[in-house]
């Protein structure tokens, strides 16, 4: 199959999704690499680098589009190049195929596959094709440089002979891979990073990332996102309430915000609100990564970096991930790539495209004529969900006193029962057998008893030293042995001889190994 | 008991006997806890010499110090690492102690009837301890425990027949049992479970035959049933254990120390002497103590692990997905150079690299640098009950950062770096996720929960039970392949 990249036709977008490095991989597949001149430039690969890398360089996109078994390409298709794909064709790119319909449609239309990279589902096996979270984790991280490049001081807090700086601080909101690479990044810089999230499972992240979480006063089932495949959905408006007055709280002493907040499938909610801005100080930075959304902050305006007139710095740019595009394209490329691999389970250059396969049902949106989207739920769970915990029943003093006295009637009922058993038995031996036997016996059992109550104590990590003991112990056979030895019968002798010898080996060998054992333990 | 003075000195004997157990209950007052053990003993002994124990004191003497100097030799060239092999071996001579001296007291008997039969006098007595005329006569000729035999009744010498039989019986098992055990544990017999095709039946098999010997002895009184009935109790040794699987060896050896106790209260039923009951009951009762509370840390039950170790699984095993990655040294440094938090889950493998030295260093290295190391002890780790603790101990490891798998299985998800050292089945999830896995509700140590996890390990086969372990699998899991002693060499320069 040839696998073709056109150069990009979104304005400003740089990023490409085929390297030479995963053009090389492809072939290894069996594929066949096409380029179209000049895709590459804005991530800062020539087409010379292309061809030393084995794939072909094709004109123009339409000598591209008709060469391509399977095109691949980043941002979702105009109308223009959908018209350009023909029946059989695969189609690889981000897609919004929820905010897409029309185009979906025009390409199920056309005949064409389409696998949405944004439609990936976020199972564990398909990590490694999730382009989402590799763009996120861009974002995030430049997020923080952005901030950084239009705040006026350091991020780390210094003591110098010039005076003392104090540190930035930090407020990340939404920990997702956004949010978690922005956490990273401005801790790795020296900010002191606050973090918050709708979803408090992701506090230990968020701690693990050396942030501080963010923890509300709220008293409401909070939820679960392992049952929107780890997302954040919709929260109650007193939870939204909680969460204003919180950041409310926090706004005066933040010097940078990086709001990541967004929902599947919905405007970004309003959490950073106007007079949050205001309550800033001049010089302060907000980044909005949810400005593509309607932005998390009101006053955002996408893809533009505005002032307002405190002073605040508002970034609304879209294109964080284009703007590294190097690093962008060589991920990107990459999670492409891995997604090839699965198409390709032979290696052998042809496409099986298995609709029962979680990952690319999941994925396409468009196959044979039909709109194949939304994807049924995938059969493996992408989070296990979190048992729900029944909390302990308090009881009242009533029933803990009649539980007590329950559990004491049983236990005194197994008691009584055991000892019953045991004394009947033991008078029934009495009634058959001879007085110098019971004396014995007698000795016996309250041997056993005492050896029961003894050993319960014994520390765990001594217990190979109590075998030592008790191996030791046990040759006090030699005791029957020596009784034996000075009787009359040479065959007897010569037993209890061997056996006194065996006993002799034993006491010494097993006390003195215990000594070994013991002497080492030691304290610290 | 003729001497009022040796009854003294066994109740002396016994008391300290109980201390010395007792006394295991702390590492500092253990080491008090052997010299009353050592002490007892040595009572016993001399108590016994100077008084029932019938003349040839000297030569007993002699043969308890060759017993010694056998003893001693052995006890310090042990490794600390074949304790258990020690152990077992052990107990085999135990064992076959307790069957000689059964087989004595059958011989005693013998020789006493004779005597009787030949004075014309009827053997056994009416009447207990009174003997008349000519019988007083015939008796005198006899010391030691003959001369206890002689003055017993018919009921008397029944019981203890019964009780020589048993002594004999459990003595047999404990022998052939505790050197198939050594064997397993030294590596000398095949570890896996192995049984004689008729499994089961074979041993039932061999139990009858042993009932219907001690049947036909009480009745003809021969040599002949108790000979076979001896045999047959070897058989029984032999099968047994070697129908149990190598990881269940440290319940068997707990076992057979505990049959090894039984054997020595039965003989000493037979032969009246009231300490070897004592002491026979003290070390049965603790072992068989000592096993239950092992099989509870592997939620197996009792029953099960004696008749023949792992039952099969009880359906389709869940499927491991991923793959292990492997890392090599300079990235387990790294990982650890960053860690605050490190728990070592050691286990068999370090033992057989003898890897606890350089387990030490390593920890030495980490805590110089004020990270917080312990150690996570699974109750079953190792070949014997407590035998991680011992190794520990040997390479100078301070027993109070060894912890104990309750104490430590909830801090494993605030720690960054667990370092599994040999050991499996221990730290084997599907214990707890997988209904169908053959550890299925085996307590486990929880080291996945963890940030990081290496696993030290020879190669990529399974461990003892043969289970395949998703730990390895997992996606914080890295693997680090090698003999466990080589890569911690390797390792520990690495540590700045």
């Amino acid at each position: 199959m040839k696998i073709g990249t056109p150069k990009e036709i979104f304005e400003g977008e740089r990023r490409v999704a085929m390297t030479p490095d995963s053009a090389a991989q492809l072939q290894k597949l069996g594929h066949d690499c096409l380029i179209q001149s000049g895709a590459g430039e804005g991530a800062g690969f020539d087409d010379a680098a292309y061809k030393s890398a084995g794939v072909e360089v094709v004109k123009d996109a339409k000598a591209l589009y008709e060469a391509a078994d399977v095109v691949a390409k980043v941002r979702p298709p105009s109308e223009a190049e959908v018209q350009m794909l023909r029946e059989g064709q695969t189609l690889i790119s981000f897609f919004n195929p929820a905010g897409n319909k029309d185009l979906m449609e025009a390409a199920a239309e056309r005949g064409a596959t389409v696998i949405a990279m944004d439609m990936v589902p976020r199972i564990s096996r398909a990590q490694k094709m999730d382009a989402l979270s590799s763009m996120a984790n861009i974002a995030g991280y430049r997020a923080v440089i952005e901030a950084g490049n239009n705040f006026g001081r350091f991020f780390t807090g210094q003591i110098t002979a010039a005076g003392k700086v104090p540190p930035a601080k930090v407020l990340v909101v939404g920990a997702g891979v956004a949010g978690l690479a922005a956490i990273g990044t401005s801790t790795s810089l020296g900010a002191i990073t606050y973090a918050f999230d709708v979803r408090p499972e992701v506090a230990e992240q968020v701690e693990s990332m050396g942030a501080e979480f963010v923890y509300l006063d709220f008293e409401e089932e909070q939820q679960d996102g392992s049952a929107s495949g780890g997302y954040a959905s919709v929260s109650s408006p007193e939870f939204r309430e909680a969460q204003l007055a919180k950041f409310r709280e926090l706004a005066p002493d933040m010097d940078i915000v990086i709001t990541t907040a967004l929902i599947p499938n919905r405007e970004a909610p309003e959490l950073w609100t106007e007079d949050m801005v205001k309550a800033m100080k001049p010089g302060s930075v907000i980044v909005d990564l949810a400005a593509e959304k309607g932005g998390n902050c009101k006053l955002t305006k996408a893809d533009e970096k505005i002032v307002t007139d405190n002073g605040v710095t508002i970034i609304g740019y879209t294109d964080f991930p284009s703007r590294m595009a190097a690093q962008a394209s060589t991920l990107y490329a990459t999670n492409i790539r891995h997604m090839m691999t699965d198409l390709t389970p032979e290696k052998d250059g042809e496409i099986d495209h298995d609709m029962e396969d979680d990952v690319i049902r999941g994925a396409t949106i468009a196959h044979a004529k039909e709109v194949t989207f939304p994807p049924p739920p995938p059969k493996v769970a992408a989070i296990a969900a979190a048992p729900k915990k029944e909390p302990a029943k308090e009881l009242t003093a009533e029933e803990k006193a009649a539980k007590e006295l329950a559990a004491f009637k049983q236990q005194t009922k197994n008691q009584v029962t055991l000892l019953a058993v045991g004394g009947a038995l033991l008078l029934a031996v009495g009634l058959v057998a001879p007085a110098s036997f019971i004396q014995h016996f007698i000795v016996f059992v309250l041997s056993v008893f005492v050896g029961f109550q003894v050993i319960w104590g014994v520390a765990h990590s001594l217990h190979t030293p109590l075998m030592a003991v008790t191996n030791a112990i046990s040759s006090i056979i030699i005791l029957g042995a020596l009784m034996q030895i000075g009787s009359g019968s040479w065959l007897v002798m010569i037993l209890a001889a061997a056996s006194v010898f065996m006993a002799g080996i034993n006491i010494f060998g097993g006390f003195m190994v215990t000594r070994r054992m013991l002497a080492m333990f030691q304290k610290s | 008991m003729e001497f009022g003075f040796t009854t003294a000195a066994y109740v002396v004997a016994a008391v300290l006997f109980i201390f010395s157990l007792g006394g295991l209950s702390g590492q500092e007052s253990a080491k008090r806890a052997v010299w009353y053990g050592i002490v007892g003993m040595a009572l016993a002994v001399i108590a016994t010499l100077i008084g029932p124990g019938a003349g040839l004191w000297l030569l007993s003497l002699i043969l308890i110090a060759a017993g010694a100097v056998i003893g001693m030799q052995l006890a310090q060239r042990v490794q600390m690492t074949q304790m258990p092999e020690l152990v077992a071996a052990m107990h085999s001579l135990v064992g076959l102690a307790a069957v000689f001296v059964g087989i004595n007291a059958h011989i005693e008997i013998g020789r006493v009837a004779e005597a009787f039969a030949t004075a014309g006098l009827p053997f056994p007595q009416e009447t207990y301890g009174s003997l008349i005329g000519p019988a007083k006569d015939v008796a005198a000729e006899f010391r030691g425990f003959a001369a206890i035999v002689a003055k017993k009744t018919a009921v008397e010498i029944n019981i203890l027949r019964v009780e020589l039989v048993l002594g004999v019986w459990i003595g047999a098992v404990t022998f052939t049992g505790s050197i198939i055990a050594y064997g397993k544990l030294a590596g000398r017999v095949k570890s896996t479970a192995e049984k004689l095709p008729g499994g089961h039946w074979l041993n039932i098999a061999a139990a009858a035959i042993s009932a219907i010997c001690l049947i036909w002895y009480l009745a003809s009184g021969g040599f002949l049933p108790l000979l076979l009935l001896t045999l047959a109790a070897l058989f029984i040794g032999y099968h047994l254990i070697m129908g149990i699987g190598g990881a269940d060896m440290p319940v068997v050896v707990s076992m057979l120390n505990s049959y090894s106790g039984w054997a020595a209260a039965a003989i000493g039923f037979s032969l009246g002497n009231d300490l070897l009951i004592v002491v026979g009951a003290l070390v049965g009762s603790s072992g068989a103590i000592l096993s239950y509370i092992m099989c509870k840390a592997m939620n197996r039950s009792f029953i099960s692990v004696i008749l023949g170790g792992f039952g099969g699984p009880a359906g389709e095993q869940m499927q491991v997905e991923g793959e292990q990655v492997a890392i090599e040294a300079d990235g387990v440094a790294t990982a650890l150079n960053e860690a605050d938090s490190v728990i070592i889950v050691p286990g068999y493998g370090m033992a057989v690299a003898q890897a606890q030295g350089a387990v030490s260093d390593l920890v030495k290295k980490l805590r110089a640098k004020g990270k917080n190391v312990r150690f996570a002890i699974h109750p079953v780790a190792g070949r014997l009950p407590g035998h991680m603790n011992v190794l520990l101990a040997e390479a100078k490891v301070p027993y109070d950062i060894v912890m104990e798998m309750d104490e430590i299985n909830d801090d494993f998800p605030d720690t960054d770096v667990v370092i599994v050292i040999g050991s499996n089945d221990i730290v084997n999830p599907a214990a707890q996720d997988d209904p169908n896995s053959p550890i299925a509700g085996m307590p486990v140590l929880e080291v996945w929960k963890s940030k990081q996890v290496f696993v030290s390990k020879r190669g990529q086969g399974t461990g003892y039970s043969g289970i395949e372990n998703p730990l390895f699998f997992k996606d914080n899991t890295r693997m680090f392949y090698g003999d466990a002693k080589q890569s911690l060499d390797k390792l520990i320069p690495l540590i700045d």
